[in-house]
C-alpha cells in the first residue's frame, strides 16, 4: 500500500517564547517492509538552526532552534510511504521463549549483544515481579516465543480498556497497571514491561495507522492519530511487531516512524522553551491511501 | 629526615619534660587492633615521617594548642566555610569540620602511589572513551555488555560524541583506604564530578596557619601547582582559539551539598559561578546571559550531573541544565569537564574488571588494586556473593538503581536475584587508624583519603595532598561527611625544602588590567537588586518600629494615639499589622504592645522584621560568591539578634527597642560595607538601585499616612517623622523653631542635599540609569527613565509652603498628591527594571518546561 502521510504539530503559547529548542522524530524509517519518498519537514517560524542526524537507535532526528519571539509553532512532516503486505511468520516455528531469554543472561551470546539493551529497564519501563507474574500465564515452559507474545498481546487487549482520558504522557506505568486503562502508548509499555520482566528484549515503536471511515461515509482528512505498538526480538526472524491496542500483528496499514526502548526515546516532537507561560498542543495526522 | 624536636619546642626545657609531654599527647591514642596504625609501627615507635609533627605538638602546651584550634574554628566561621546536609531542617550551611591534626604521608610512600594513580586515570579514560565510542572492549569480550547497556548512566545521546580536546576525563579522583597489611586500595572511583578539591584547599589554608612551624619543618608539598595545572588544562580545552577563553563553573545552586566549595573554587580559579539558567544556547554555541547581552562561553567546569545537563536530550525534567547543550558539545563548540557521560565509569562494577582491562588496554599490570568487588551481573560472581553474603558489603552497582539499605538478608538476595546486574558486593576492609585531636591529646579514628588528578598532556598530574576523611569512631568501616565525620588536611612530604607556588603573579602570562569585572549575569543583577530592597526594607521597618515603641506607654495610649496612629497605619500599608488588629488594640495597651513585638520577632508574621531577616539571608546566599564575608557576617548577626529573644517568656517594649537599636547599627554596617568595599560595578549599582527604590517607597508610604492624618500638624507626629527619617539633627540645625509641617516636608521630600530625602533617592536613580548598559543604546528614554523624569519634575516644581496655609486640607494639597503619585510610580519603576534587565533570566525560571504530545492512536 502507498500512503501520503501528513503529521502536523501546532503549539500555541499564552505568552511569546523567546528561544526554543526542539527534537523531532517524525521521519518514517526505512524497514524491510517499508520505504519512503518525498520527505518534507516544514517548520514555521523558520528555525535559526536545523540539523538532521540519525540517533542512537537509527531513527532520523531533526534538531531545530527558534531564536525569535513567537507565539505559535507549527511543525509539518509529509512523506509518501509504501508498505508491503507480508505473510506473518508462523508463530509455532519460533524458538522456545526460555531459550531466547537465556541468550541474554550472563554470559551473553555475541549475537545477542545488539538487542541486549532492550532487556533492561528504561526511563519509563522498569521490569517488576508483578509484570512477570502476569506474563507467565502466556509463557509456559518451552512455548515458542511468538506464540507466547501473540497470547500476551491478546490478553492485554482484553484486560485493558481503551480510555483516552485516563492517562497523560506523565502517568507512571504502575498507575496504568492498577487502573487497567489507557491508550496505545500505555498498552505498548505494559507489553514491553511484561516481556522484559521475563528477560526478553522488547522495543517501543511509534508510527501511524490507517483508519477506515464507517461504511458509506467519506474519509475525514486529518482525523487520524499517531500510534504506537511494540516489537519483540526473535533470534531467527529479527524484530517482530505486535499491536496490543488492536490485538493484531503488523499489517500494511501500520506505518513505522521510530524505534526505541520506550516513548521517551522516540517522542515525536518535543521542546524546551524559554518563556511562553501556558501552552496548548494540537496534533493532526492524515494517512491518505494513494 | 632528622627531626629536631628540641629546636621546635621552646617549652620543653629538658628531655624528661619532653618525654612526659609526648606520653601525655599519645596517652589516649588506642587504635583498633585489627587495623593498620598510621602513626606507629609494630614495635610501638612513632613512624619517622610523623616524628616531627608529634614533636611539634608535644612541645606545645594543651592550652596553646586549644588556642590555635580555636583560631582555626573562627577562621572557618568567618570565611563561611560550610557544607549542606540534605533532608535536615538545619542542614544548610553547616560549618565545615576540620580535625586539626594533619594526616602525614611520606615522600617515599607517595611516589609509587602517584604513579599508580596516574596509570589508573589513564586506563579509566581509555575505557570510558571506548564505552562511549566504538565499544571494542565489549565486542572483544573484555567487558560484559550488560555492564554498559544495563546502566542508566549510559547516556545514549552522548554515544559517539567526541568531546573537545578529545578528553573525556579532565579530572579524576579516587577514595583511598589502607588495609591492615599496609597496602593502599581504591575504595571508589570518582569519574563524573570529583568533589572536594576545594575543601582540601580550604583545609590547607587553615591547617598551615594553625601549625606553621610543623608545616615548614615537614617540607609539606604545596597544592597551588595543582590548581595552576587545572587552569591551564581547562583553558587548553577551549575549542576556539585566538582570544582569552571564557571558562565558567556551572553549579546546581546554593542548595547543593558542596555549594560552598563550588563558589570557593570558582573564585580561586577566577571563573564566573553560573547556574543553568544563566546560560543559553544560540546557533549551537553556549552563551552567558549578562546585563549587556550574550557573551560566548568556551569551557564549562560542571558540578551538575550528566543527565541533568540538557533537558532537551537528557532528563526532560531537569531545571538545572542548558537546553541544547548536548548539540553544542556534539558540534565541538564548547568543552565540558568532565565530559558528559563520564558518570558511566563511576559504577563500582567496573572495579571488578580493571585488572584485565589494564593488561588488555595498557599492556601492564594494574598497580593500584581496587577493593575486591563482585558484580552480580556475572553468574559466578552472583553465586559467590550468595555464599559469602555475610562477609561482603552489598551496594547498588548503578547510581540510579534502587538501593534501599536493607538489613534483611532475604530481601537483599531477592532483589539481587531479580536484577543481578544492578548490584555489586565488596569486601569489607578495616580502615587504617590515624590520630585525631580529642580535647587534650590524640585519639584514634578510621581514615580514608580522597586524592585528585588533573589531565596534563597525554597523562595526569596528582595533587600532592587530598581530602582526609575520618569516621566518628575507630571501628567504622566507611566514612561519610554526611554522617557526622570530619575532614583532615593531608600533608604529603617532599624530599627537601619546598618552593612556594601561587596562582597569583605568573610571570609567563601577564594579566590584562581591568577596571570593571566581567559582565554580571542577569540573574545575579536580579538578586543584588532584591538584596538592596530587602536590606532597606528591614532598615526602614526597624526605624518605624523603634519610633512607635518609644512612643508607646502602657499607662496611656490615649495621649500618644495621634502620633502612633499614622505610624501604625504605615505598618498596615506594608501588611505587617492587619487593619482590624490596629483598630482593635487601640484602647488595649497590652495587646498593642504584643502586636508590635510580633512585628519585630514573630517569624510567622507576614512582613515581620524577623521574616525579612530570613528573606534577606536567603537572597544573600544567592550572591554569596560575589559579596564579601563581612557583608555576610553582618546579615548573619542581624538574623541571630532577632532570633535570640524568642523563647524568653516576657518580652517588653524596652527589650525590643534595644534589639532595634543594635539592628540599625547592623544596617549602618551593611550599607557602609556596600558603599566602601564594593567596586562601582554592576553588582553594586543594582544593589543601590534596589535600596533607593525601597527607601522611596517607604518614605512615600510614611508621608502619605502622615499627610492623611486628621492632625498632620501634631508636633509629636512631626518629631516622629523626623526621627524615622533620621533628619532630627539636620532639622534642628536649620530651624530654631519647633517642627512645622512645611519645613519637615521640604526636608524629607524635596531637599536634594539631604541623603534621606525622596528627591535625593530619585536623583541617585537617574544617575544609575544613565550608566546602565542598555539605556545608552536608544535615543529616547526607556520606560524606567520616563517614570523617573516625571517624578523628579513633579517634586522639583512642588511648593511646600501651601502646607502652612490656613483653610487648606492637608490631604488635598499638591504635595500630598505628589507623594501618592510617586508611591504608585515606584513599583512600576521596579517592574520596568525587571523587564529590561532580568527578564531573560526570570522567564527561563518560569518556563523551561517540556512539551511533548502523548501518542493517542486508536
Amino acid at each position: 500500500m502507498n500512503y501520503r502521510v501528513t503529521h502536523r504539530t501546532t503549539y500555541e503559547y499564552a505568552e511569546p517564547v523567546a528561544v526554543s529548542h526542539h527534537a523531532a522524530r517524525v521521519e518514517p524509517r526505512a524497514t524491510n517492509v517499508q520505504s519512503r519518498s518525498d520527505w518534507r519537514l516544514v517548520i514555521t517560524p523558520e528555525p535559526a538552526v536545523q540539523m538532521q542526524r540519525p540517533d542512537f537507535f537509527g531513527n532520523r532526528v531533526c534538531f531545530f532552534a527558534i531564536q525569535e519571539l513567537h507565539a505559535k509553532l507549527e511543525v509539518t512532516a509529509t512523506s509518501v510511504v509504501s508498505v508491503e503486505a507480508r505473510a506473518l511468520p508462523a508463530p509455532g516455528l519460533s524458538e522456545p521463549w526460555d531459550e531466547v531469554a537465556r541468550r541474554y543472561r550472563d554470559p551473553v551470546a555475541p549475537e545477542a549483544i545488539k538487542a541486549l539493551q532492550y532487556v533492561y529497564g528504561s526511563p519509563l519501563v522498569q521490569p517488576q515481579p508483578e509484570f512477570a507474574e502476569y506474563a507467565r500465564e502466556s509463557f509456559p515452559e518451552g512455548r515458542p516465543l511468538l506464540e507466547g507474545v501473540l497470547d500476551l498481546n491478546r490478553r492485554i487487549h482484553a484486560d485493558f480498556a481503551y480510555d483516552p482520558v485516563a492517562t497523560t504522557v506523565a502517568t507512571p506505568l504502575v498507575e496504568v497497571w492498577k487502573s487497567r486503562r489507557g491508550v496505545c502508548q500505555d498498552f505498548a509499555h505494559i507489553a514491553i514491561a511484561c516481556l522484559r520482566s521475563l528477560g526478553l528484549p522488547a522495543s517501543y515503536v511509534s508510527g501511524y495507522l490507517r483508519t477506515r471511515p464507517p461504511a458509506g461515509q467519506a474519509r475525514l482528512v486529518g482525523a487520524d492519530a499517531t500510534h504506537a505498538w511494540f516489537a519483540v526480538h526473535c533470534p531467527s526472524l529479527g524484530w517482530v511487531d505486535f499491536d496490543p491496542t488492536n490485538n493484531c500483528q503488523l499489517s500494511d496499514e501500520h506505518i513505522t516512524v521510530a524505534y526505541g526502548r520506550d516513548f521517551s526515546d522516540v517522542s515525536p516532537v518535543m521542546g524546551i522553551l524559554t518563556g511562553g507561560g501556558s501552552h496548548t498542543v494540537k496534533v493532526a495526522v492524515d494517512v491518505e491511501p494513494l | 629526615m632528622s627531626p629536631e624536636p628540641t629546636a621546635l619546642s621552646p617549652n620543653s626545657a629538658s628531655p624528661a619534660a619532653g618525654a612526659a609531654a609526648r606520653a601525655r599527647l599519645l596517652a589516649g591514642y588506642q587504635p583498633a587492633a585489627d587495623a593498620f596504625d598510621e602513626l606507629r609501627d609494630a614495635t610501638g615507635a612513632v613512624r619517622p615521617h610523623w616524628e616531627a609533627l608529634v614533636a611539634d605538638l608535644a612541645g606545645k602546651s594543651v592550652a596553646e594548642l586549644q588556642r590555635r584550634w580555636e583560631t582555626g574554628r573562627r577562621f572557618i566561621r568567618d570565611q563561611g566555610i560550610t557544607y549542606n546536609i540534605y533532608g535536615e531542617p538545619d542542614g544548610l550551611d553547616r560549618p565545615w569540620r576540620l580535625d586539626p591534626v594533619p594526616f602525614v604521608i611520606s615522600a617515599a610512600e607517595w611516589r609509587p602511589l602517584e604513579a599508580a594513580l596516574i596509570q589508573r586515570a589513564v586506563l579509566i579514560e581509555r575505557v570510558l572513551a571506548d564505552c562511549l565510542g566504538e565499544q571494542r572492549l565489549i565486542r572483544s569480550g573484555q567487558l560484559p555488555p550488560a555492564l554498559v547497556f544495563a546502566q542508566p548512566d549510559f547516556l545514549r545521546p552522548l554515544h559517539n560524541v567526541k568531546p573537545a580536546g578529545r578528553r573525556h576525563l579532565p579530572f579524576y579522583a579516587a577514595d583511598l583506604a589502607r588495609s591492615p597489611d599496609g597496602r593502599w586500595w581504591v575504595a571508589a572511583d570518582r569519574t563524573q564530578i570529583p568533589t572536594g578539591a576545594g575543601y582540601a584547599l580550604a583545609n590547607r589554608l587553615i591547617a598551615s596557619r594553625m601549625l606553621p612551624e610543623a608545616f615548614r619543618e615537614l617540607h609539606v608539598q604545596r597544592l597551588a601547582g595543582f590548581f595552576r595545572d587545572t587552569q591551564e588544562m581547562l583553558a587548553g580545552l577551549a575549542p576556539r582559539t585566538g582570544r582569552e577563553p571564557r571558562v565558567v563553573a556551572l553549579t546546581p545552586g546554593p542548595y547543593n551539598e558542596t555549594y560552598f566549595e563550588q563558589a570557593y573554587l570558582a573564585r580561586y580559579l577566577g571563573y564566573a559561578l553560573v547556574e543553568g539558567q544563566d546560560l543559553t544556547v544560540r546557533d549551537e554555541r553556549v552563551f552567558l546571559k549578562t546585563l549587556s547581552g550574550l557573551e560566548p562561553v568556551d569551557v564549562i567546569l560542571r558540578r551538575v550531573d550528566d543527565d541533568f545537563c540538557d533537558p532537551l536530550e537528557l532528563r526532560n525534567d531537569s531545571m538545572l541544565g542548558v537546553p541544547g547543550l548536548v548539540e553544542a558539545v556534539r558540534r565541538g563548540h564548547v568543552a565540558v569537564a568532565n565530559a558528559l557521560g563520564s558518570g558511566l565509569l563511576q559504577s563500582p562494577a567496573f572495579m571488578a574488571f580493571l585488572p584485565g582491562l589494564c593488561r588488555h588496554v595498557l599492556g601492564e599490570e594494574l598497580r593500584l588494586s581496587s577493593v575486591a568487588t563482585w558484580w552480580c551481573g556475572q553468574q559466578a560472581a552472583e553465586r559467590y556473593v550468595e555464599e559469602h553474603f555475610d562477609e561482603l558489603a552489598l551496594r547498588p552497582a548503578f547510581r540510579a538503581a534502587p538501593g534501599v539499605p536493607l538489613a534483611d538478608r532475604t530481601e537483599w538476595l531477592r532483589r539481587v536475584r531479580w536484577q543481578p546486574e544492578s548490584y555489586v558486593a565488596q569486601e569489607r576492609i578495616a580502615l587504617s587508624q590515624t590520630p585525631v585531636w580529642a580535647g587534650d591529646g590524640f585519639a584514634a579514628a578510621s581514615v580514608s583519603v580522597r586524592v585528585y588528578l588533573v589531565a596534563h598532556g597525554d597523562s595526569y598530574r596528582v595533587m600532592p595532598g587530598g581530602l582526609g576523611r575520618i569516621a566518628p569512631d575507630s571501628a567504622a568501616r566507611f566514612v561519610s561527611l554526611q554522617r557526622g565525620g570530619a575532614s583532615k588536611d593531608v600533608w604529603v612530604r617532599a624530599e627537601g625544602p619546598v618552593e612556594d607556588v601561587t596562582l597569583l603573579g605568573q610571570a609567563s602570562q601577564p594579566v590584562e588590567l581591568r577596571r570593571v569585572g566581567n559582565n554580571l549575569p542577569s540573574r545575579l543583577a536580579d538578586n543584588f537588586f532584591w538584596l538592596g530592597r530587602y536590606a532597606e526594607r528591614a532598615d526602614a521597618t526597624a526605624r518605624l518600629l523603634r519610633s512607635a515603641l518609644l512612643r508607646f506607654s502602657p499607662e496611656s495610649t490615649g495621649g500618644a494615639w495621634p502620633v502612633l496612629a499614622p505610624l501604625l497605619r504605615a505598618l498596615e500599608e506594608h501588611g505587617q499589622l492587619p487593619r482590624e488588629r490596629r483598630l482593635q488594640v487601640r484602647h488595649q495597651p497590652e495587646a498593642l504592645e504584643a502586636e508590635l513585638l510580633a512585628v519585630v520577632f514573630d517569624p510567622a508574621r507576614n512582613g515581620s522584621l524577623r521574616q525579612t531577616a530570613a528573606q534577606l539571608r536567603q537572597i544573600a546566599i544567592l550572591v554569596r560568591d560575589r559579596t564579601s564575608n563581612d557583608l555576610w557576617r553582618v546579615l548573619t548577626q542581624f538574623e541571630e539578634r532577632l532570633a535570640a529573644p524568642v523563647g524568653t517568656t516576657s518580652l517588653l517594649a524596652g527589650d525590643a527597642v534595644a534589639v532595634l537599636n543594635h539592628s540599625l547599627l547592623d544596617f549602618a554596617a551593611f550599607h557602609g560595607l556596600a558603599n566602601d568595599n564594593m567596586t562601582r560595578a554592576q553588582g553594586w549599582r543594582f544593589l543601590d538601585m534596589g535600596r533607593r527604590i525601597e527607601r522611596a517607597i517607604q518614605l512615600c508610604t510614611l508621608l502619605d499616612c502622615v499627610l492623611a492624618a486628621s492632625d498632620a500638624e501634631n508636633l509629636g507626629l512631626l518629631e516622629a517623622v523626623l526621627e524615622v527619617c533620621d533628619c532630627s539633627i539636620t532639622y534642628r540645625s536649620r530651624y530654631s523653631v519647633l517642627p512645622q509641617l512645611a519645613a519637615v516636608c521640604d526636608l524629607v521630600l524635596l531637599d536634594d542635599t539631604n541623603p534621606r530625602s525622596l528627591l535625593f533617592q530619585l536623583n541617585q536613580l537617574v544617575k544609575h540609569f544613565d550608566r546602565l548598559p542598555r539605556e545608552k543604546l536608544t535615543a529616547l528614554p526607556g520606560a524606567g527613565q520616563r517614570i523617573l523624569i516625571d517624578c523628579v519634575a513633579r517634586l522639583r516644581l512642588a511648593d511646600p509652603r501651601q502646607l502652612g496655609r490656613a483653610g487648606t486640607k492637608v490631604a488635598d494639597t499638591e504635595i500630598a498628591q505628589i507623594v501618592r503619585h510617586v508611591a504608585a510610580a515606584m513599583p512600576q519603576l521596579s517592574d520596568a527594571i525587571a523587564v529590561s534587565y532580568f527578564a531573560h533570566s526570570s522567564i527561563a525560571r518560569a518556563g523551561g518546561e517540556t512539551v511533548a504530545a502523548k501518542e493517542v492512536g486508536p
